[in-house]
């Protein structure tokens, strides 16, 4: 009886904080007037957010487009297509890997940042300052952080496609010799800006909402405590990666899928 | 400064047999209290007494259990939110840890609550903002990031904050808590200069006697979960109360107990150390 009791209190809380979590992204919604009324809050937050992770998208894109190129060719060498590598890495990239290792990478750097800092304002008692100072905290502090996320996504994955293809360009044509013309024609040939890039586009955008979202749901309910701000961020990690594998999945099923 | 719409004999705060708590918990009943404008009121007691909780019903943070609260004549926990932001942009509240916004410096923090709630241009919250911060003797540190700012200064930073909207009703929570003589005596008397240039009437929450003392109206002591005393200083200082004369002189014996009450779950606690045999030992020794 217990065990039912336990499982159905499980089942209940999962419900529940579904339900709290899609009730915080309409709050964040209806108060996003601020997004246009005051432009300079989200893109404070767009340089703020994007800054902090340019470096680490493009060095991991540089590092993805060699293995990409390696990995490439030396399968596309067995059927003798070695041509097709660039074709290969591009799609690789601008359908998959650049809005997923993105997201991931932004979950693990600026979700986790986010997180902590409005963890940190709600334990130094910033957030009630602000609401007895008659400014709704949600959406002078919360909303340019969720819009300057899910703006800063998509072009954190364009930055992580571009320099993951000149990885694999390097590796691929200066490396291992394969033509260069053959390596970008195939490319230019095989990429679809519908069918590929404005999915990939996409894709990110989602991530983005899902990432900054989990950010910073789970430092708006901290606990405003040391252990309660490093155990919201590491949810936010966890959370966050999940919840952008698993909707990549969904995604790739409705878009590719068919 | 917000056009006032109440009647000026109106207090700008009054709690009428108000209970407060969190819960089913009840930490104060039965309370009674004013504060007019150009007023300065202090509610005195020990920590744990309430009085933070107090200031929470006042701003509408928390909702009284029973009894009115009133700001400026308008029952705060019947308002819409509308109502209460409204309320509020009349308020001021110094919190205890200053609260200040870390990811703002020192001008931005002063200014926030200009740029959030006026439409002035850029000269004159500059010009407002240096002179409240000139008021707090830290005009040259608007520069400065709230990190690089030691606590005392960030205490009066926050004040300069709470000020710049030149409120009607300011609440200070502990003002003097943390701060060297120096900034303690300029506190003081910036409290008091502001009620009486202002016109403002002001809340502090403090167990400071001799600061609060020198520059109250009016003190409201409270204790033992309600208002133990009140009167203008004067009054309190001559009381025979045993419990005005216990919190007035620091007496460890009294009324009030210095030691937290023992509760069966501390005993239940106890019982579960590994050491508990050797610890209830002791405790019966000490009995």
């Amino acid at each position: 009886m217990s065990f039912i009791s336990a499982l159905g209190a499980r089942a209940l809380g999962i419900v529940s904080g579904v339900g709290d979590f899609t009730r915080f992204l309409v709050a964040l919604l209806a108060r996003s007037g601020i997004a246009v009324r005051r432009p300079r809050l989200v893109s404070q937050q767009i340089h703020f957010i994007g800054n902090y992770s340019l470096l680490i998208v493009a060095v991991s894109g540089m590092f993805v487009g060699f293995v990409l190129g390696l990995q490439g060719y030396y399968t596309l060498n067995r059927y003798g297509s070695e041509e097709a590598l660039g074709l290969l890495v591009a799609l690789s990239l601008v359908r998959e890997l650049g809005p997923v290792v993105t997201a991931l990478l932004f979950a693990g750097r600026a979700g986790t940042s986010l997180t902590a800092e409005i963890g940190l304002m709600k334990a130094g008692e910033q957030l009630a300052a602000m609401e007895v100072m008659a400014v709704d905290p949600l959406r002078r502090v919360l909303v340019p952080r969720f819009w300057g996320g899910v703006i800063a996504m998509p072009v954190l994955a364009a930055v992580f496609s571009m320099v993951g293809i000149l990885g694999g360009w390097v590796v691929g044509v200066l490396l291992i010799g394969v033509d260069a013309g053959a390596f970008w024609s195939q490319m230019q040939g095989g990429v679809d800006v519908w069918q590929d890039v404005a999915n990939g586009v996409l894709k990110s955008v989602v991530f983005g909402v899902a990432v900054t979202l989990v950010a910073l749901y789970e430092g708006w309910h901290a606990q405003p405590t040391p252990e309660g701000v490093a155990r919201a961020t590491t949810r936010t990690v966890v959370v966050g990666s999940l919840a952008v594998l698993g909707l990549d999945f969904l995604l790739t099923a409705l878009m590719f899928g068919g | 400064m917000p056009e006032s719409s109440s009647n000026p004999q109106e207090p700008a705060l009054s709690l009428n047999g108000v209970a407060l708590g969190y819960g089913d918990f009840t930490v104060l009943s039965d309370i009674s209290m004013q504060a007019h404008a150009g007023q300065v009121v202090a509610v005195m007691g020990g920590s744990g007494s309430g009085k933070t909780t107090l200031l929470r019903a006042a701003t509408g943070q928390i909702a009284a259990q029973s009894g009115t609260v009133k700001a400026f004549g308008q029952d705060v926990d019947a308002q819409s939110p509308a109502g209460l932001r409204a309320l509020r942009q009349r308020m001021g509240v110094l919190f205890q840890q200053g609260a200040l916004f870390t990811d703002l410096n020192v001008f931005e923090n002063v200014a926030f609550p200009l740029r959030e709630h006026t439409r002035l241009d850029e000269a004159a919250i500059l010009e407002r903002v240096l002179a409240k911060l000139d008021a707090v003797g830290l005009r040259t540190a608007a520069h400065l990031k709230v990190a690089e700012i030691s606590g005392g200064m960030a205490r009066r930073v926050a004040l300069a904050r709470t000020v710049v909207l030149e409120p009607e009703l300011i609440l200070y929570d502990e003002p003097f808590a943390g701060l060297d003589p120096i900034s303690l005596g300029i506190t003081a008397r910036l409290i008091r200069h502001l009620a009486d240039q202002l016109g403002c009437a002001s809340v502090l929450i403090t167990h400071d006697v001799a600061e609060s003392f020198a520059i109250a109206d009016q003190v409201y002591l409270v204790g033992r979960g309600r208002l133990a005393a009140s009167g203008a200083p004067q009054e309190l200082k001559a009381s025979q109360d045993p419990y005005v004369r216990q919190f007035l002189d620091g007496a460890p014996d009294g009324p009030v107990a210095f030691n937290y009450p023992d509760t069966p779950a501390f005993e239940a606690w106890l019982a579960r150390q590994p050491g508990a045999r050797a610890a209830r030992g002791k405790q019966e020794d000490r009995k």
